[in-house]
């Protein structure tokens, strides 16, 4: 295979635009203590709300940065000169026409809500700190599930949400956790009642539009028995010259015989280091699966991870992973059993192009006692130049007998003879590199609904644009 | 030979017998050469500065740790003669050998030397403080040269400040021994402390089998054993490795083994572990020239309460290289394993082959098997895969077995060595085979 690295040019100019915009409320730089009490001030938290962020804050500053196994990128956050909350006003609107024209026309430009309205059930779309814009079609209303901006959530439906909040993903489960907690708004609350399946998924945006502005949404999401939900998720940023933080925690709850299927398309620019907690709690024979494309940002952390807390639970994660030029995408999963009879599923796909580092970092675990717990883990890296990088970390404990767990991983390249074969076919290198990619990816991204995969394989196309020849 | 005695007078005449490990470096004997007493230390100096190893290490995740209390070991005393008589009746293994070396505590008790036709053209095989003196450069030029890499930093420094015991072997250019090579470890009082090392160095075309047993002498009594093994397979040589470790199950052992693959050279290890409470080893193979091969082969049975934990790196330095994993594991009772293994494709090391797969089979609920297969690739071209499977015996194995009048616990017995065998053949040594098979068996009779 050619190992030629010419700079690789990608066109990031999908999100590439920001506007002035005159805000609101501004937390200004930095995190102390007078910060959180301001963004609880501002969002008129109640008191154990802010009880929560106080705490919160102080398990952020009291845990070190990983970087013990973590990359040592991370020591390049200022978090004083981060800014935590910045936003135009308190409420979401409830209809697009009420959407300040500036924030709409940031929207429209990433071609969100005009072309896929028609499909979608809902869609919250987060500028900055909080949700501008938030609508869920009427049938959805009906059926009674509730698609809120988490602020909203905890207020209007508190005793759903006090119930679940900081259950899946406590305050200290690593330094990140914890500086969400601390300093979060927005992001969505999902509450599906039992039974009901919600037959469209609904959606969200999230976009960073401010310099060095740090983005802490919180998604809580509780799908009752035998419901059934898809929730998508992508995120955008401009390219600013400094660092941006993006650090969300989403829970996701799914009570017995409920299905809880969570996309994110994340494409963030490459100044954002995004570090973010996913985990979701699986009670009997419910099912949660994690679809997770990770395409921009400097550097991702993500591990979405599933708590198998009932019998016959099942939790699966498939992953996609792209690092191009300076960007390290460090993606995985946990999963974690705790019951008798629990499958899991883990399939991960990353590319690495230019001097592009992908990583795969994985948790299986499978506690003593347990009877018939099974896990798959496959991980495949493809690798495009001799500058590419791929690691994978995998860490499986299992105990006991009854179970079976195995874990797989290959290497490989796209072969000369691939490409050679398609370039005698009349294309050219780098749409015969575009195609072997696609090809290698594609029995993972036929598993998405099928506009994700649309998006997501032309994504790719553009990923490799200039990235031979 | 002619210096036998001598080398026994200089070792046991040792002033700081007894001594606590983990206050006093090692006096070396003052006809040692200076490098090798500066080495010592050097040696001490780093194990004092560099801090006790935690499980936050990600070199030590999973690891029991307090396991590595050195309080209460000392270097261990010559043994009795009635103790030295029995030591010397029981290092039997192999049915066939070039040559044998015998310590016991650290002391050297016999030494078996190699036939006239090996020492005519120039093989040296001699105990460590008499190589220091008549192969000093080879010696210097290779002892402990390369990094403990895999987390064991403080106790590499350790034993280069205690070191007092072990094996020189050099195989000069074209030689092709047909018979093993031999050593042998003995632990025998309370609360010893041993550090065994061996250097192998093969020259280009060269061709050898060692194989190192650690043995207790006594069933119960605890010990601490610290070794180093650095291999040098220089070009074109093919060198083999075992380790047969059968410690009591009160010692606690760490074993360091770095190998050099050099250009078209082929090595290839086995560390069979039974023994010790808490037994971890390190292999570190580094291919650093074109067309080398590394095939790195373990087999542990832990029951009770044991815990193994290996770790291990392939290093693939030089383009067109490769390496081969292949790591098994039995556990029952409440035995722990642990094998954190990385395959490293370093920049430019390009058409790079490297496979690594373990094995857990647990027996029992309260077994427990950690797994961590890693991959850091830096080059292209490169065809990398990894494996790590934990799952039990195949009940349908084992309906086969008993349909055919074979009862339940022979028929688990059969299984389990079957699935121990497969690593066991692939060091295709025959005769090695059939002895780490009848340890094995050993083994299972005892539990």
């Amino acid at each position: 295979m050619k190992t030629d690295t010419s700079a690789v040019n990608i066109d990031r100019d999908i999100g590439d635009f920001h506007y002035k915009v005159d805000y609101g409320f501004d937390a200004g730089v930095g995190l102390n203590e007078g910060v959180v009490n301001y963004i609880s001030d501002v969002k008129q938290d109640p008191d154990w709300v802010r009880e929560f962020r106080l705490k919160a804050l102080q398990t952020f500053e009291s845990k070190p940065l990983p970087t013990h196994w973590a990359s040592k990128d991370l020591e390049a956050i200022d978090f004083s000169k981060i800014r935590y909350y910045l936003a135009q006003g308190q409420r979401s609107k409830r209809s697009w026409d009420e959407v300040p024209e500036d924030v709409k026309r940031t929207f429209e430009r990433l071609g969100i809500p005009e072309q896929e309205r028609k499909f979608l059930a809902g869609v919250e779309a987060q500028f900055d700190s909080e949700a501008v814009y938030s609508n869920i079609k009427k049938a959805v209303g009906e059926q009674g599930v509730i698609f809120v901006g988490s602020t909203e959530g905890l207020k209007e439906h508190p005793e759903i949400f006090r119930r679940w909040f900081g259950k899946v993903i406590p305050i200290g489960d690593n330094k990140f956790s914890a500086l969400n907690s601390a300093v979060f708004s927005g992001g969505s609350f999902i509450y599906v009642p039992p039974g009901v399946k919600v037959k469209h998924p609904l959606q969200a945006y999230f976009r960073i539009n401010a310099e060095n502005f740090g983005q802490f949404e919180r998604t809580l999401i509780i799908c009752d028995e035998g419901s059934e939900l898809t929730y998508m998720e992508g995120c955008t940023a401009p390219k600013f010259n400094t660092a941006t933080l993006h650090s969300a925690v989403v829970e996701l709850v799914a009570m017995p015989g409920a299905k809880l299927q969570y996309i994110t398309v994340q494409n963030w620019s490459q100044n954002v280091f995004n570090l973010v907690t996913k985990r979701g709690l699986a009670h009997e024979e419910s099912e949660i699966k994690w679809i997770d494309c990770n395409i921009g940002s400097r550097l991702t952390m993500k591990y979405p991870g599933v708590v198998l807390k009932g019998r016959k639970s099942r939790g699966e994660v498939l992953s996609i992973a792209l690092a191009n030029n300076g960007q390290h995408q460090d993606t995985g999963a946990k999963m974690l059993h705790a019951a008798d009879e629990t499958t899991s599923n883990i399939i991960s796909k990353s590319i690495s192009i230019g001097t592009g580092r992908a990583t795969y970092r994985g948790l299986v675990h499978v506690p003593k006692h347990l009877k018939n717990c099974k896990n798959n883990t496959e991980c495949d890296a493809l690798l495009i130049n001799a500058t590419s990088r791929t690691d994978t970390y995998p860490a499986i404990t299992v105990r006991g007998t009854g179970n079976s767990v195995q874990h797989e991983a290959s290497v490989s390249q796209v072969s000369a003879e691939q490409i050679f074969y398609m370039q005698q076919r009349g294309l050219s290198e780098a749409q015969a590199m575009s195609l072997s990619v696609n090809g290698f990816v594609n029995d993972l991204v036929r598993q998405f609904p099928m506009e994700y995969s649309v998006e997501l394989k032309r994504l790719i196309e553009l990923e490799m644009e200039g990235s031979v020849g | 030979m002619s210096y036998g005695t001598a080398v026994l007078e200089d070792v046991t005449q040792s002033p700081e017998l007894n001594s606590d490990i983990v206050s006093a470096p090692q006096k070396a004997a003052h006809d040692l050469p200076a490098w090798f007493r500066q080495q010592r230390e050097q040696g001490w100096r780093e194990f004092s500065a560099l801090p006790m190893p935690t499980r936050k290490d990600q070199a030590w995740r999973f690891s029991n740790v307090a396991a590595l209390d050195l309080t209460p070991f000392r270097l261990g005393t010559a043994p009795s003669e009635d103790e030295q008589a029995e030591i010397l009746e029981r290092s039997t293994a192999l049915n066939g050998r070039a040559g044998r070396l015998i310590f016991a505590n650290d002391q050297l008790l016999e030494r078996d030397a190699l036939p006239e036709s090996l020492r005519k053209v120039g093989v040296i095989f001699q105990p460590l403080e008499r190589a220091l003196i008549e192969h000093e450069d080879l010696v210097r030029k290779h002892f402990m040269a390369q990094p403990a890499a895999l987390g064991s930093a403080k106790f590499a420094a350790l034993h280069r400040a205690q070191v007092r015991a072990g094996a020189f072997i050099y195989v000069p250019r074209a030689v092709e021994l047909e018979l093993p090579i031999e050593i042998f470890h003995w632990l025998t009082s309370e609360n010893a402390a041993v550090f065994p090392h061996l250097l192998l160095v093969a020259d280009e075309m060269a061709k050898v089998t060692v194989i190192e047993h650690f043995r207790s002498f006594d069933k119960t009594a605890p010990g601490f054993a610290c070794g180093v093994n650095d291999l040098i397979a220089g070009r074109g040589t093919t060198v083999k490795y075992v380790c047969a470790q059968r410690w009591n199950e009160n010692v606690t052992a760490l074993q360091i083994n770095a190998t050099n693959v050099e250009r078209d050279a082929s090595a290839m290890s086995l560390n069979l572990h039974l023994g010790g409470n808490y037994s971890r080893f390190e292999s570190l193979s580094r291919l650093v020239g074109e067309g080398a091969r590394s095939d790195l082969l373990a087999v542990a049975v832990a029951h009770k309460k044991q815990e193994f934990d290996a770790r291990t790196l392939q290093d693939h330095v030089s383009p067109h290289t490769a390496s081969d994993l292949l790591y098994k594991n039995a556990l029952t009772d409440r035995a722990r394993t642990t094998f954190g293994g990385l395959i490293r494709v370093e920049p430019h090391a390009h058409f790079t082959d490297a496979y690594q797969k373990v094995r857990n089979l647990l027996l029992s609920d309260d077994a427990e098997a950690n797994s961590m297969p890693g991959l850091e690739i830096l080059a292209d071209n490169v065809r990398c895969t990894h494996g790590a499977t934990s799952g039990q015996i195949d009940e349908d194995e084992l309906f086969y077995l008993r349909t055919r009048g074979i009862p339940v616990k022979t028929a688990q017995r059969l299984i389990v060595t079957g699935f121990l065998t497969e690593a066991i053949q692939r060091l295709d040594e025959d005769m090695i085979a059939a002895h780490l098979d009848r340890l094995i068996k050993e083994k299972f009779a005892s539990a």
